[in-house]
């Protein structure tokens, strides 16, 4: 008994003397030397519905901590160097996980600054105890309004917001066909679709379009051959949409029921690569982005004309990175979770320490460009709102070998390719 | 006005073909064993991912895939059978309902971890028929119709014209009596139970021909599927086929009048009068 009950005894003694030598290498290491470890702490919609936005925009996130951290972080004027450390949890895409997640992060993770789950609803969820427990929070695939617009003081958007989010694609139609006229809008009933269709439909009313259909449909929805046959014909627009399944479910019932119209402009599924699986049903749809890789004249030069400072990696840099990491094109989600970091480094870099009052003052002064736009808060009524950044608009076409590609096509000034009209015959 | 109530109530019974499908599968096993199979919603997702991995993978037309699929959620339904159900079959309700309810969630947890809970599509366009000036039917949604009423025929003629569908009707009927003639009960039951997850498989693959989906999409159809088995009668199969066309030519003609989100209320609507008015369904028997 006693001889089989030794070499336990041996064992465990062998894995206390492991794990306290554990303990030791990493208990002074992160005390000694200028270093300061920063906690970012975030939730990742890492199932539900929202998984596919949420994993580019966290991979974007951890990209942008990455090179940070191997670049020896921001140097403080007091030689300390500040580099990040990321604490997440799955939020499950739910808004009661988000709330019980983010005071956990703060409480007992010590998160020191905080960026939002993706979606607007739940980075509305998570703004609320940001604010409460006074600590800054960027706003990453939130580009709600109202979360801007009850009084808090911490939170700031990456986004361009939802009332600005499909009011160029009104533009664009106007550009593309003088004599168009009738707008249907068919959008998703959440909160950032129906932000986004109401500050549309204003728009559209304003310059004179007429709206002949507006109606929401339940998240979740599957079949949308009921709304499609509400949509009246002569219809010249088709706008609306909501997140990915839904909006990639009714282009492709658009285009099964053979809708013929001058512009399909849907929201958030367009710019993903995966939309091309849609294959002819994804032709000449329009998608408002918030960013994308062809967006390269947002550059050094570009900021110098605009009078503004350059900070951080470039368009091209930022795409081959990510490429080389991830093994797939970066969507403007990723970028968002990227640029969400490198404000934070920005700020903290001029504001010179990592106190949340100078953090917010240096935060409430930027306006930069970076390689996703450019970034400047409102700090009037709306504080926090993003008044520098632009959307820009992308359509599927195909190129001359008959493939697939997305072309940015709205503004002007930006664009890469001509925009086409939908279907019309 | 009568073009969009035209195309909206083929939009419907098209799908309602479809759902009829679906709740055969859960109809049949209620009906031979009395057991509500609550992993019905995860089979019929799977069913959707193997249409869409033979198709993706294998390029396999999915319409041919679908017999791979339906061979393989035969397959899936004697493991099943054989694991989760055969030993709680004479137990009270609670104790299937709670296997089955197991087997739900263990498959939504493995389909989640296999592929995420992003959402998948078919592109397999059929281009769209056009029926005068005021119906288009997309190809897709005809041809998964037309699929559902082959699959729905092929059951009628197995359940009354072979040996192990007699078989199956007589053990539905009075499963001692069954015994007593020589009826091998336990793998009749077991072989109801895989036609059950085949049907629930095949309408999975189908759903995917028009659909994008998810693992998690298996869900609502299961819903549906219960209200469409108390509308038509449970343990009948062509109750299921008129519940299901009833139920899909509601979603069609209902959204036309009034906003979309009154759907599930009159559906549920249905559903409580049904099991006040006619408890056994409007082809159930007496």
């Amino acid at each position: 008994m006693t001889r089989l009950k030794f070499p336990l005894v041996l064992v465990l003694v062998a894995f206390g003397l492991i794990l306290a030598g554990g303990l030791m290498q990493t208990g002074p290491a992160s005390a000694a030397g200028a270093a300061k470890e920063v906690v970012i702490g975030f939730t990742a919609s890492q199932t539900g519905k929202l998984n596919v936005e949420a994993t580019r925009q966290i991979n974007g996130l951890n990209l942008w901590m990455e090179q940070v951290n191997a670049a020896g972080g921001v140097k403080l004027p007091d030689g300390t160097a500040v580099k990040f450390n990321a604490k997440y949890y799955d939020d499950e895409s739910k808004k009661e996980r988000v709330q019980e997640l983010y005071t956990k992060l703060i409480n007992a993770d010590k998160a020191d600054f905080l960026i939002s789950p993706y979606s607007s609803g739940l980075a509305d969820a998570a703004a609320v105890i940001a604010q409460q427990y006074n600590k800054i929070m960027i706003t990453a695939g939130a580009a709600s309004d109202s979360t801007y617009k009850k009084g808090y003081t911490l939170i700031y958007q990456t986004y361009t917001p939802a009332s600005r989010y499909l009011t160029g694609a009104i533009d664009l139609l106007a550009k593309l066909d003088t004599a168009a006229k009738k707008i249907a809008i068919v959008n998703e009933k959440d909160k950032f679709s129906t932000d986004v269709v109401n500050a549309l439909k204003a728009y559209a009313e304003s310059k004179g379009y007429q709206v002949v259909l507006f109606e929401g449909y339940e998240p979740g929805t599957t079949d949308f051959a009921p709304f499609i046959n509400k949509i009246p014909a002569g219809v010249d627009a088709i706008m609306g949409g909501g997140h990915y399944l839904d909006t990639s479910t009714f282009a492709k019932q658009l285009f099964e029921k053979g809708i013929k119209a001058k512009m399909v402009a849907l929201l958030v599924a367009p710019p993903e690569p995966k939309f091309a699986e849609l294959g002819e049903a994804a032709l000449g749809v329009v998608g408002p982005s918030q960013w994308e890789p062809l967006a390269i004249s947002y550059n050094p030069e570009t900021a110098k004309k605009l009078g503004i400072d350059w900070f951080g990696t470039t368009v091209q840099d930022f795409v081959k990175t990510y490429k080389a990491k991830y093994k797939e094109d970066p969507s403007y989600h990723s970028a968002g979770g990227y640029v969400a970091g490198l404000i934070l480094q920005e700020a903290i870099k001029k504001a010179g320490s990592i106190d949340t009052a100078k953090v917010k003052g240096a935060l409430d002064g930027m306006d930069i460009l970076t390689f996703y736009g450019r970034i400047k808060f409102d700090t009037a009524k709306a504080h926090g709102l993003q008044i520098g950044h632009d959307m820009i608009y992308t359509q599927w076409q195909k190129n001359p070998q008959g493939k697939l590609i997305n072309q940015l096509v709205w503004p002007e000034a930006f664009k890469t390719a001509p925009a086409n009209l939908y279907r019309t015959k | 006005m009568l073009a969009q109530l035209l195309s909206s109530l083929s939009d419907g019974l098209l799908l309602g073909f479809v759902y009829g499908l679906a709740a055969m599968g859960l109809s049949l096993i209620w009906g031979v064993m009395t057991v509500i199979n609550l992993a019905h919603g995860p089979v019929i997702a799977l069913g959707m991912f193997g249409t869409y991995l033979l198709f993706s993978h294998l390029g396999t037309n999915p319409y041919l895939a679908l017999f791979v699929v339906a061979f393989l959620g035969l397959l899936f339904g004697f493991l099943m059978y054989g694991v989760a159900v055969h030993r709680v079959i004479d137990a009270p309700h609670l104790s299937s309902l709670l296997a089955t309810f197991a087997v739900n969630m263990i498959l939504i947890g493995v389909g989640t971890a296999l592929f995420t809970t992003s959402p998948h599509n078919i592109d397999y366009p059929l281009g769209s028929l056009q029926i005068g000036s005021m119906i288009t039917i997309p190809g897709t949604r005809l041809i998964a119709a037309l699929g559902a009423v082959a699959f729905t025929a092929g059951l009628y003629l197995f359940l009354y014209f072979s040996r192990p569908g007699k078989a199956i009707r007589a053990v539905a009927n009075n499963r001692v009596a069954a015994e007593l003639m020589g009826i091998p009960s336990a793998l009749i039951l077991a072989l109801s139970f895989g036609i059950g997850t085949l049907l629930a498989a095949v309408a999975g693959g189908l759903i995917a021909t028009f659909f994008p989906f998810t693992i998690l999409s298996g869900g609502p159809y299961e819903l549906k599927s219960f209200v469409i088995c108390v509308l038509g009668g449970l343990g009948n199969p062509l109750g299921a086929l008129l519940g299901g066309l009833i139920l899909g030519g509601l979603e069609g003609l209902i959204p036309t009048f009034m906003p979309v989100s009154w759907v599930p209320v009159v559906e549920f609507g249905l559903f409580v009068l049904v099991l006040l008015i006619r408890p056994s369904g409007l082809l159930g028997a007496k």
